[in-house]
């Protein structure tokens, strides 16, 4: 694999050009391979900085439906970007096949490296190997699907109303994060396919949905409602998938409507999943690819210091007590992780062998290539993190119990705190803890078709102040009652809402 | 492999849409800020964009998520000094989280409100939303005086310096063409076509007789097909001009305002924004607009914008001064036929008794049959007077063209702007 040592850099001055852009990435994609990154292949965009916000505002995609809130997005973005208040990103890259990555004008041929080798490596050898994204989305189909959506929702809007258009999709947003399936597998998706089986699905579920709906039998008193049969027979966690097939009086339009924003937030779910490791990788990557880019001679020390600079700033974590903190910088804690693993392989302590049998002394790249496949943030966490990065870290973990006067220290970095610490982190990084537990638990089918929902609680954390928000778009889309309760671990309901609120419920909240 | 893609030449604005979509759901907030805007900005920069905001608790979008409460265990970095067991104080206002979710509590009121700018454009639209200029129809094809020559196609008949060459020659091409003989015209191209091929092949004694030959053969030919002018008048072409009316895009602008001592510094600051609405409304609708200003006391004066405004003289009170130099102007230097005329009188309701009886006199005769239109304001917070009921009776007269409103202070001008040149669109359809 060794070649001879470049004398000649590739470039010594800041400027880029299309030639040199090639070149870096050609460089920069021989010694991927070397390193056996298995990537899809990269397509490279030169955009300027306010294509970037607009990018931005359509949640990185390069194209999307309309919705007022991209707008509102896209304010906010130019809003703060002309203020100085913030500096755009400098790189987008998106889960495709081909794998696209917008690079900016305005940087300088270092930064343009420096993002290749972290998006149009990094970032896409994790999208095409990481299981998560394997499993769940589709990349070589996601740009047909959205423009799909784009104009099945546009046609929508024209033959509907934009004011009706949106409405709906404001309920389905509000409820968008529990529109995925978390434990079983989605069917890929793919815009042909879809638009054919669009229609016969329309009438199809029109025609079953009936079903539930058809018998009429008189109505009895509530009471009842706990004998008979509940339906659905198992709490189902997919809201917007329950919406979309079993909600009595939307329009087939409606349902596919709901469909689309369900299919777009199963794409990102992923994502959401896997930030440190992502970020980690990729910033493990362009460190180690810049690096051998530059002991073969290819780059000058210039390049090298001001990749370094923007390298540290990128992996700064402030100390909890900074005014710069706000929470575990996941790029800080992916990056170390990835460099602790390559280091364990390399140079394991004794600590390691103890705490890591498996992996001390055995070959980084197959161990990390390994990790970066096989784990999410929450099991790679629990997997990897190691007693030197706690301590080099500083972790400490403080205990908040409402019904206490203090906050208490709970754990630190030692030998009594290692477990408790890295279980509490990988925890921190558990979607399920992050986001209330809110079922489907029952409908009364033979009564007044009210929804009930059931939020689990968990570490008796009740539910926030947008909640009756939140009930009014289900309401709208269930177009029935809604009622929605919050469940201990033992069965008790601590706290109800319901949407249109009852008077029952106005009293008992007025006693209490 | 790569794919290296220049798109800075793609669209730009791929956001307007949702930008657009945005500003139409926070319609009535931007609208208030507009209208805030217009009651608090010095007048020199009401013509720029603005700033809205709006509160976060009515732009956020609703999620489920965990409110405060229960049990939970965060993770931070950077220990200094705490061991295990230690306790202390919650921190005021919810400091050290970051980490957790749901810090997002809809309490906090007021705190992080959404702000934006929107461009002058914008705020103009929303600041000139439903609002039309009154009986702009009226000015239109009919009554309009100047004319635009414009092109349109040809004619058979015309003035020689409009005589179209190449529709002509065209033409008689044409002509000549309709009227050969096919036959014969054919023969000609075969016997062109056999000359042609000879002229190219190699000289000799031979070629040279068969190309007179067949020269001679054209010639006669030609002769024999019939005589056929290569001009005839018939086949002459003009370009045709047409006059076509155009509306009047001038509009001059008079801006009559009593400065007498009854008229204090806060009623000319309310007059003056009045002006200055009345103004950039006229901006986006003519190309051009002059502006001229009269005050006046117990004699008017034409003056500039400076002096209109800031200098005090003091004195009585003649209105009908004021309205006989704007009719002198208006005869002189703004024939109704070429401009549109807006007048836009403001005053404390103050006249000297004798003279209310002379403002109607001039104004129904005078002024009203040439302007486009004339609003009054009224700015007084105590009864009308005498001015203000004179002033009645043209408005029965002339409903139409002229309207009048009273202000109280400085809140009210633009609901009053708005009612003065709200849209009549019935106006539209009457013949006038």
């Amino acid at each position: 694999m060794s070649r001879p040592k470049a004398r000649q850099p590739l470039s010594t001055g800041s400027d880029w050009t299309f030639e040199l852009i090639e070149a870096y990435d050609r460089e920069i994609g021989r010694i991927a391979a070397n390193f056996g990154l298995d990537t899809y292949p990269n397509q490279i965009e030169i955009i300027t900085s306010e294509q970037m916000m607009d990018a931005y505002s359509s949640v990185g995609m390069p194209l999307n439906y309309n919705h007022w809130s991209f707008g509102k997005q896209f304010v906010e973005t130019e809003q703060s970007y002309k203020r100085g208040h913030m500096g755009l990103a400098y790189e987008i890259v998106i889960n495709s096949n081909p794998c696209i990555a917008y690079l900016m004008e305005e940087n300088t041929i270092t930064m343009q490296a420096l993002v290749i080798a972290h998006a149009c490596y990094g970032h896409n050898s994790f999208f095409k190997g990481n299981y998560l994204f394997r499993t769940w989305t589709d990349a070589s189909a996601i740009i047909d699907y959205l423009l799909f959506a784009k104009n099945y929702i546009r046609r929508c809007e024209e033959k509907h109303g934009v004011d009706e258009v949106e409405k709906l999709l404001d309920s389905c947003h509000a409820l968008m994060n529990y529109g995925v399936n978390r434990y079983k597998r989605p069917r890929p998706l793919t815009a042909a396919e879809e638009r054919e089986r669009q229609r016969a699905r329309e009438e199809y579920i029109q025609r079953h949905l009936n079903d539930l709906w058809n018998t009429t039998i008189p109505r009895r008193s509530d009471d009842d409602a706990g004998k008979q049969p509940r339906f659905p027979a198992e709490p189902e966690e997919n809201i917007l998938y329950f919406i979309e097939k079993n909600a009595p009086l939307l329009e087939p339009w409606q349902r596919e409507i709901i469909r689309i924003v369900r299919k777009v937030a199963q794409y990102f779910y992923p994502q959401k999943q896997t930030q440190v490791m992502n970020e980690g990788w990729a910033c493990f990557w362009h460190y180690t690819l810049l690096h051998q880019l530059f002991d073969e001679g290819l780059v000058t020390d210039g390049f090298m210091m001001e990749f370094l600079h923007s390298h540290s700033s990128v992996i700064y974590q402030p100390p909890f007590d900074s005014p710069y903190f706000s929470g575990i910088n996941p790029y800080t804690l992916g990056y170390n992780m990835m460099q602790d693993i390559r280091r364990i392989c390399e140079k394991p302590t004794e600590e390691d062998r103890e705490w890591f049998p498996d992996i001390a002394g055995s070959n980084w790249q197959e161990t990390l290539d390994n990790a970066m496949r096989n784990y999410k943030d929450e099991s790679f966490i629990l997997q990897f993190l190691s007693p030197r990065l706690m301590r080099e870290l500083k972790l400490f973990s403080i205990m908040d119990d409402s019904s206490r006067p203090t906050l208490r220290v709970d754990a630190i970095h030692n030998e009594r705190g290692y477990r408790a610490l890295r279980e509490s982190l990988s925890a921190q990084y558990n979607l399920g803890n992050r986001e209330p537990n809110i079922q489907v638990y029952n409908v009364n089918v033979r009564g007044d078709r009210s929804l009930t929902m059931r939020h689990y609680m968990h570490n008796g954390q009740p539910l926030g102040a947008s909640t009756e928000e939140v009930l009014k778009h289900l309401h709208r889309l269930w177009g029935f009652d809604v009622l929605l309760e919050s469940v201990t671990p033992e069965g008790n309901v601590m706290q109800s809402f319901a949407c249109p609120p009852r008077p029952q419920e106005l009293t008992v909240e007025g006693i209490a | 492999m790569s794919y290296i893609i220049d798109r800075r030449e793609n669209a730009k604005k791929k956001s307007t849409v949702n930008r657009q979509r945005f500003l139409r759901r926070y319609k009535q907030h931007i609208k208030k800020a507009v209208e805030e805007a217009i009651h608090n900005r010095s007048i020199k920069d009401i013509d720029q964009g603005g700033q809205v905001t709006i509160p976060k608790r009515d732009i956020s979008e609703p999620i489920f998520h965990h409110g405060d409460g229960g049990v939970r265990h965060k993770i931070f970095p950077g220990n200094k000094e705490f061991v295990e067991g230690d306790e202390f104080r919650r921190p005021e206002g919810g400091g050290g989280g970051g980490a957790g979710q749901g810090k997002a509590s809809n309490q906090g009121e007021g705190e992080d409100d959404f702000t934006f700018n929107i461009s002058q454009e914008e705020f103009l639209d929303f600041m000139f939303e439903d609002l039309e200029l009154p009986w702009m129809v009226r000015k239109q094809l009919k009554d309009a005086t100047t004319f635009e020559t414009r092109r349109a196609g040809f004619t058979n008949a015309g003035s020689p310096e409009k005589l179209h060459i190449v529709r002509s020659l065209r033409a008689a091409h044409a002509r000549r063409i309709a009227l050969t003989d096919k036959e014969v015209r054919q023969q000609i191209r075969a016997l062109r076509k056999e000359l042609w091929a000879l002229e190219e092949s190699p000289p000799s004694a031979e070629r040279t007789e068969k190309i007179t030959a067949l020269r001679a053969r054209i010639i006669e030919l030609e002769k024999s097909s019939r005589k056929l002018p290569f001009l005839d008048d018939f086949d002459l072409r003009y370009t045709n001009m047409v006059r076509v009316p155009m509306p009047s895009s001038k509009a001059v602008m008079f801006c009559v305002m009593d400065v007498s001592g009854s008229m204090t510094q806060s009623i000319k600051d309310i007059a003056k924004r009045f002006f200055i609405l009345l103004y950039l409304f006229l901006n986006r609708n003519y190309k051009q607009i002059e502006v001229v200003f009269v005050r006046h006391h117990t004699h008017a004066k034409e003056v500039d914008e400076q002096e209109f405004f800031y200098s005090r003289e003091t004195g009585g009170t003649i209105v009908s001064s004021a309205l006989a130099l704007t009719a002198d102007i208006i005869d002189k230097r703004y024939p109704p036929a070429d401009w549109n005329i807006y007048i836009a009188q403001a005053s404390d309701g103050d006249n000297w008794d004798g003279d209310s009886s002379t403002c109607s006199k001039l104004l129904t005769e005078r002024i009203l049959p040439k302007t486009q239109y004339y609003a009054y304001v009224e700015i007084t917070t105590g009864p009308h007077q005498n001015l203000w009921h004179e002033y009645e009776h043209v408005n029965e007269a002339f409903s139409e063209r002229f309207s009048m409103q009273q202000i109280t202070d400085a809140g009210e001008i633009y609901p009053v702007f708005r009612r003065l040149f709200e849209k009549r669109t019935e106006g539209a359809h009457e013949p006038s």
